[in-house]
């Protein structure tokens, strides 16, 4: 009897490996999370609906558990996998070498040890310029509150993407930051938007994945804007706009191109201009002419004639980062550890 | 900043709510570690109290059903419990991390079909004297009747196990159930009230936090309270008096850093994240000095296997 499950199952998957083209997804959260893993899968969506069979694992840990995960995906027939969180970049690796025929895309990362890994990002940063110069223009206190995850060159970026798009329209601004180190506690992140709040924050933006920011600003009465995906509906007066990612492009024409055989190493940091990263509608309340001004900013950072890190811009002790008249080039924004001026505080070491 | 009483009234206001679920769980656990079970599923009871109150107050639109509905779905949680050290006499340490592991899951589960859907407002009582009235206003009115109940709840507690005769029979229990069944007490049945009630309290502490804290649904949004809930319980050597000590100063504490990095101080954050469990324990430690009283309190029958002799 065991002998006859085990030769089902070897039959089983010889079937599946040999079967159409398939694509897997590894997701570091849930897929209900309204965030972060929650647009990964609709990229995933978006690959299905193009006719190519997809499927994913989600919540799965950083470390030992998910090279397990990946080995398992490309065992069982997946010929192109996509791994969604910056801490699977050596599983995603160690795996590839063992798989050339599969192809490996791994997110946030930038490590490709192996011909079949490619890495991807998107510039979430371009988001956060146009939520500075939204904010610059909108505060009466002038004063941001930011509630933000870890001390990571992402984040910091995001930070000061923003502080200095605000700068820009609004020289007394001032940038307050919260650091709640976690990606996901509703309960810590209203308590830090509360705090903000009330130490004179009229507008409230976060790096961390939940809608509660949003929900607190909304009660206060003060702005607010969505971290992913649009969390419109949950704060419907407060909400200015909200960063979209949107992976789904990107995502069908990486299973297109792997399943018709035209797939290559790549490292792609795709921003505005590409769609990957994307804003909601603007809140009518902002006013016609500044959503005009915006969305002509939009335009201009799509197309490359406006800049997030255009200088001069010198840190919080008054040293000059990028000199005038030139821009951040990705080595600086890739491995950014310090604010700009007019961030209060520290990064955290 | 602004330094205005009404400003500190504020601030007193939203630590005595940051605290509530914490006192509802601790003191909920605090009577099942009394009766001498020791039941480490407070998180898993949270998180499935937070999706019951959530998904009930969207299916029915009812917010006192909803209240009510996450207490029972925390009792019948802690009753698997119940059934497995009670009845088929399993490890309390192991049953109950199993707990939390099986509410997580679940919670999560059923929690698909509830993400991304705006809470309710959950009334909240006498707000217009909170604006009218400086300082004292704030704090004592404009909140939910969950925070009324949960800041009486430790006194009652107290009264409970120090004056009445149940109390009593739960202390006897937890400290000798071999006396205690000797002396014609159904062990089992105490024990399982206890758990139950446990359970309950745990339920609405997770409600609390998905009704009326952050009204919506998230996976996993307990992010370990329950942990720290147990935590107090111990620290505050099984007094529910204490037990509220620590669970405003923890809320006190978490609030206050969060104001000391908005104003910009130059203390390194890492260590302001980690001052509410430092103040909480040094504090807990310094007003439990007291040997003789953490023997008295301490159900000596902690975490043991009661079998009845038949």
């Amino acid at each position: 009897m065991k002998y006859l499950i085990s030769v089902l199952f070897l039959l089983g998957l010889s079937i599946s490996a040999n079967a159409e083209f398939k694509v897997g997804f590894v997701y570091v959260g849930p897929v209900t999370d309204h965030g972060w893993t929650y647009q990964h899968d609709e990229g995933r969506k978006a690959v299905e609906a193009a006719g190519i069979k997809a499927t994913y694992v989600e919540s799965v840990q950083y470390g030992a558990d998910s090279e397990r995960v990946i080995r398992q995906l490309a065992q069982s027939g997946h010929d192109l996998i996509f791994t969604t969180s910056f801490g699977y970049m050596d599983p995603t690796n160690n795996v590839a070498k063992d798989f050339p025929n599969v192809k490996f895309e791994h997110a946030t990362g930038y490590k490709m040890d192996h011909p079949n890994v490619s890495v991807y990002s998107a510039r979430f940063y371009q988001g956060r310029t146009l939520l500075g110069h939204i904010a610059g223009k909108m505060t009466k206190t002038n004063t941001i509150g930011y509630i933000a995850s870890f001390p990571i060159p992402e984040v910091i970026r995001g930070i000061n993407a923003m502080t200095l798009a605000a700068q820009k329209v609004n020289p007394d601004i001032k940038t307050k930051i919260i650091w709640v180190f976690s990606w996901y506690d509703p309960g810590k992140e209203a308590e830090a938007a509360q705090a903000l709040i009330d130490q004179g924050a009229d507008i409230i933006m976060q790096h961390t994945d939940s809608t509660a920011a949003v929900q607190v600003a909304e009660k206060a009465g003060v702005w607010s804007f969505g971290q992913a995906s649009d969390m419109q509906k949950f704060a419907p007066k407060s909400i200015l706009t909200s960063i979209i990612d949107d992976w789904a492009p990107y995502y069908v024409e990486r299973s297109i191109a792997a399943r018709d055989g035209t797939w290559s190493q790549q490292n792609t940091w795709h921003g505005l201009k590409e769609g990957m990263v994307a804003m909601a509608p603007y809140n009518p309340a902002m006013g016609s002419d500044l959503v005009k001004e915006v969305e002509q900013l939009q335009k201009d950072l799509a197309s490359g004639k406006a800049n997030s890190f255009t200088g001069p811009i010198y840190d919080q002790k008054g040293n000059l980062l990028v000199a005038e008249g030139s821009v951040a080039d990705d080595g600086l924004l890739g491995g950014m550890k310090v604010y700009v001026k007019g961030v209060e505080g520290d990064v955290p070491q | 900043m602004t330094f205005d009483l009404n400003f500190f009234g504020m601030l007193i206001g939203a630590i005595m709510a940051s605290s509530v679920p914490l006192i509802l769980a601790a003191s909920g656990e605090l009577i099942t570690e009394r009766s001498g079970v020791l039941n480490l599923g407070v998180e898993g009871m949270m998180i499935v109290g937070a999706i019951s109150g959530f998904a009930l107050m969207v299916l029915t639109d009812n917010l006192f059903l909803a209240v009510i509905g996450s207490m029972l779905s925390g009792l019948i949680i802690s009753s698997i419990f119940g059934f497995l050290t009670q009845t088929l006499f399993t490890n309390h340490v192991a049953s109950g991390l199993a707990l939390t592991i099986f509410g997580i899951g679940i919670s999560a589960m059923i929690g698909k079909n509830f993400v991304g859907i705006p809470g309710k407002d959950f009334p909240l009582l006498l707000v217009n004297l909170r604006e009218s009235i400086p300082f004292v206003g704030p704090i004592l009115f404009g909140h939910s009747i969950i925070l009324y109940v949960a800041f009486a709840l430790p006194f009652a507690t107290n009264y409970f196990l120090k004056r009445t005769k149940l109390g009593l029979i739960v202390r006897a229990v937890g400290d000798s159930p071999v006396s205690a069944s000797n002396q014609g007490i159904n062990v089992t049945l105490v024990r399982y009230s206890c758990i139950l009630y446990g359970g309950a309290m745990c339920g609405l502490a997770g409600a609390y936090l998905s009704l009326i804290y952050t009204p919506q649904w998230i996976e996993n949004m307990t992010a370990g309270r329950g942990w720290i809930a147990l935590a107090l319980v111990v620290f505050a050597t099984w007094s529910p008096l204490k037990v509220l000590v620590g669970a405003i100063i923890f809320g006190g504490v978490t609030i206050m850093q969060l104001h000391l990095q908005a104003i910009g101080l130059t203390i390194p954050v890492q260590l302001l994240s980690a001052l509410p469990y430092i103040m909480t324990i040094i504090v807990l430690v310094v007003i439990s000095r007291d040997s003789r009283k953490i023997k008295l309190n301490t159900p000596t029958s902690l975490g043991q296997i009661f079998y009845k002799e038949k």
